[in-house]
């Protein structure tokens, strides 16, 4: 098992011939996922390495009966391309386009939701069940298939992460990657929930940031409702207030959103949360130990 | 992207929110005239982005054009929390009976825009909320069916009971939301929101800020980046896509993607040094963003050692390595480097950064531990 996705997913790509779209297309295809489709208006009858191309999502999905997506289109027109493949009745959406306005996003999720369509990012790696499928950008080869699940706001932070639990042999069940937007459609409480029903999910990472308060929320759903350990790590204790550090999301705003506030929240919660990145496999192998 | 008071009021002028008329201007003989032209009392405001403009000596009222003139004369050119103040705004100054509060957020907690309304106006929202948080009602929107009228008249009716102010409240309630959709905006208030004694609704002051990923769609907002404030280095970063924050220690450090980025300042800080800067390289490895970043950072007087930490996944490293060569070359660089490439081509990278004096390392912890060592000795 893994969550989300595994080695059934059959993944169409939004913006498959586009330079990104085409480029991690490949990637994927590499890793083992098995990529049905792709979709770029106006390019339908075309193919990428032998991958069919069709204009709309309700072709692709007709013809190929895909059932997850990954976004490459540009951010203006990601809010449109998303609404398109829930319609189509695709189930799991993994957003990779970055800049996507954020009142765009708050417009079209509830409506996904309404069609039983889960969106992962917008502003996101994707995510990844190691051995199965990958859906997004990450480099395959760090990975690992094993038992901890991994859930981030980030990117390179989550692969220097994984790294250090491959190294430690410590391998993955699933790793996603909500996005480091403000708005998103998959919080860390939702893959939390997935992780503990998960059977191949033993422990799990939880890579958080400053802004918003998604990491008060997940420590209080760790406390309530999780039987496995959570491990965790909080990005920017040196992050000044009211700057916006890189992502739209990661911004302390009115006093609200510190790291140390994270933090307070993860431990009283009983979630170890380690000062380095490099300490992660020492707190997750400690916990499977007990 | 914050913008100007004046700028807020000209949006929300544009749907139709009772503003007093005003006018921005750059010097007190104009303030002079604009006075004048309004013929009542004026209240001159200092047009720079912080807040407690008030405590700081930037609101004035005055009665008479040759006091606009000399309020604008004290205002111009004074500097308020380090922003010297370039443009006053001269706007009509109405009578107060009462004043609300009335504010949209984007709420990450909810996924949806929510109104914050308050009989608690003209003083700091975030106190309100802090210290009395009842006295702030809050009300989720429906993003896609918009606010309706019933839901603007019930949220005018925790402020107002009055039946003939109540419908003007609500009518300035709806069409804040209007401004708020057609800005993209991130937050859009109105605080206060006056009633005068004759039981006039006024939007007094007005605070907009944007969201940056909504502005390629807004080209006269976009128009109304205030960059007089932004330093050299910010703009060349923003030019290049980089994101940039300056911070006050001594090691510079280069990175690709936030989070590592928020990490490695953590790390040298955890380590006993001080992080001169946040700098995210963005996803994709094109050696002018590096050779942008090490010409942005080593021009920043503090900085005494810099740090490169790549761990590449799209960013390719030995794109990364030859940006820093082409640095090294040109003589950007003459500060001590660490540098830390790990991921995709590291050996190619690797292989191309041999013959160059750069110390390398092989972890995170390593490099930061260099870096800072270096930045000590060299300081």
């Amino acid at each position: 098992m893994s969550v989300f996705a595994d080695e059934t997913t059959r993944v169409c790509v939004q913006g498959i011939t586009g330079r990104d779209g085409s480029f991690h297309t490949r990637g994927m295809i590499e890793y083992g996922t098995n990529v049905v489709a792709g979709v770029t208006p106006g390019k339908g009858g075309e193919s990428l390495d032998g991958v069919p191309v069709f204009n709309t999502m309700a072709e692709a999905v007709g013809e190929t009966n895909a059932n997850a997506t990954v976004v490459f289109v540009p951010a203006r027109a990601a809010a449109s391309a998303v609404l398109e493949a829930a319609e189509a009745g695709v189930g799991l959406i993994v957003c990779i386009s970055e800049g996507v306005p954020t009142l765009d996003a708050a417009r079209v999720l509830p409506r996904i939701e309404r069609l039983g369509a889960r969106m992962i990012g917008p502003n996101c790696p994707g995510i990844i069940s190691p051995g199965k499928t990958k859906l997004g950008i990450m480099p395959g080869a760090i990975h690992q298939r094993g038992g901890v699940g991994v859930v981030s706001r980030s990117g390179t932070l989550t692969y220097e992460v994984v790294d250090a639990l491959r190294r430690r042999g410590l391998g993955q069940s699933t790793v996603i990657g909500i996005g480091g937007d403000p708005i998103i459609g998959t919080s860390f409480i939702d893959a939390l929930e997935a992780f503990e029903a998960d059977p191949e999910t033993e422990a799990v990472v939880l890579i958080g940031e400053i802004g918003g308060t998604d990491e008060e929320q997940a420590a209080e759903f760790v406390r309530a409702n999780m039987s496995k350990p959570v491990v965790s790590f909080i990005a920017g204790r040196t992050a000044p207030p009211g700057k916006r550090m890189g992502h739209a999301g990661a911004i302390i705003a009115g006093g609200k959103g510190t790291a140390q506030e994270k933090i307070d929240a993860l431990a009283a919660a009983g979630v170890p949360v380690a000062d380095r990145p490099s300490e992660i496999p020492d707190l997750v192998g400690a916990a499977l130990e007990r | 992207m914050k913008i100007h008071e004046y700028q807020a009021r000209g949006i929300l002028r544009g749907h139709d929110v009772p503003v007093p008329e005003f006018e921005v201007v750059t010097d007190a003989e104009s303030a002079r005239r604009v006075a004048e032209r309004i013929g009542a009392t004026v209240v001159v405001k200092a047009q720079v982005h912080v807040g407690g403009r008030g405590k700081a000596g930037g609101v004035k009222l005055a009665e008479t054009p040759q006091e606009a003139y000399e309020h604008a004369s004290a205002i111009l050119g004074m500097e308020i929390k380090g922003l010297v103040v370039e443009k006053v705004m001269v706007a009509r100054a109405v009578d107060i009976a009462e004043e609300y509060y009335v504010g949209i957020v984007v709420d990450r907690a909810t996924k949806r825009p929510v109104y914050m309304v308050s009989g608690a106006g003209g003083v700091d929202i975030e106190e309100v909320a802090r210290e009395t948080p009842e006295k702030i009602r809050k009300h989720p929107v429906d993003p896609e069916r918009g606010l309706t009228k019933e839901e603007a008249r019930e949220l005018a009716s925790v402020v107002e009971a009055r039946p003939d102010v109540l419908p003007q409240i609500a009518s300035v309630i709806g069409k804040l939301y209007d401004a708020f959709l057609a800005s993209d905006a991130s937050l859009a208030e109105i605080n206060p929101l006056v009633v005068t004694p004759d039981r006039a609704v006024w939007a007094v002051d007005a605070k907009i800020n944007i969201d940056d990923n909504g502005l390629f769609r807004h080209e006269e907002i976009a128009g109304m980046r205030d960059t007089s404030t932004e330093s050299e280095a910010v703009r060349r970063a923003r030019e290049m896509g980089l994101s940039y924050v300056k911070l006050d220690g001594s090691v510079g450090c280069v990175v690709n993607g936030a989070g590592l980025a928020m990490t490695t300042m953590d790390l040298i800080k955890y380590y006993g040094g001080e992080p001169a800067n946040f700098l995210d390289i963005g996803g994709s490895s094109n050696p002018d963003k590096v050779t942008t970043a090490i010409q942005i950072i080593t021009g920043d007087p503090n900085v005494k050692a810099v740090l490169v930490n790549i761990f590449g996944g799209i960013t390719r490293c030995d794109d990364v390595a030859r940006g820093l060569i082409e640095s090294i070359e040109s003589g950007a660089i003459t500060l001590p480097v660490v540098v830390r490439l790990t991921g995709t081509n590291e050996e190619v990278a690797r292989e191309l950064l041999r013959k160059h004096d750069l110390v390398s390392a092989e972890t995170m912890d390593d490099a930061v531990q260099k870096a800072v060592e270096l930045a000590r000795r060299n300081g």
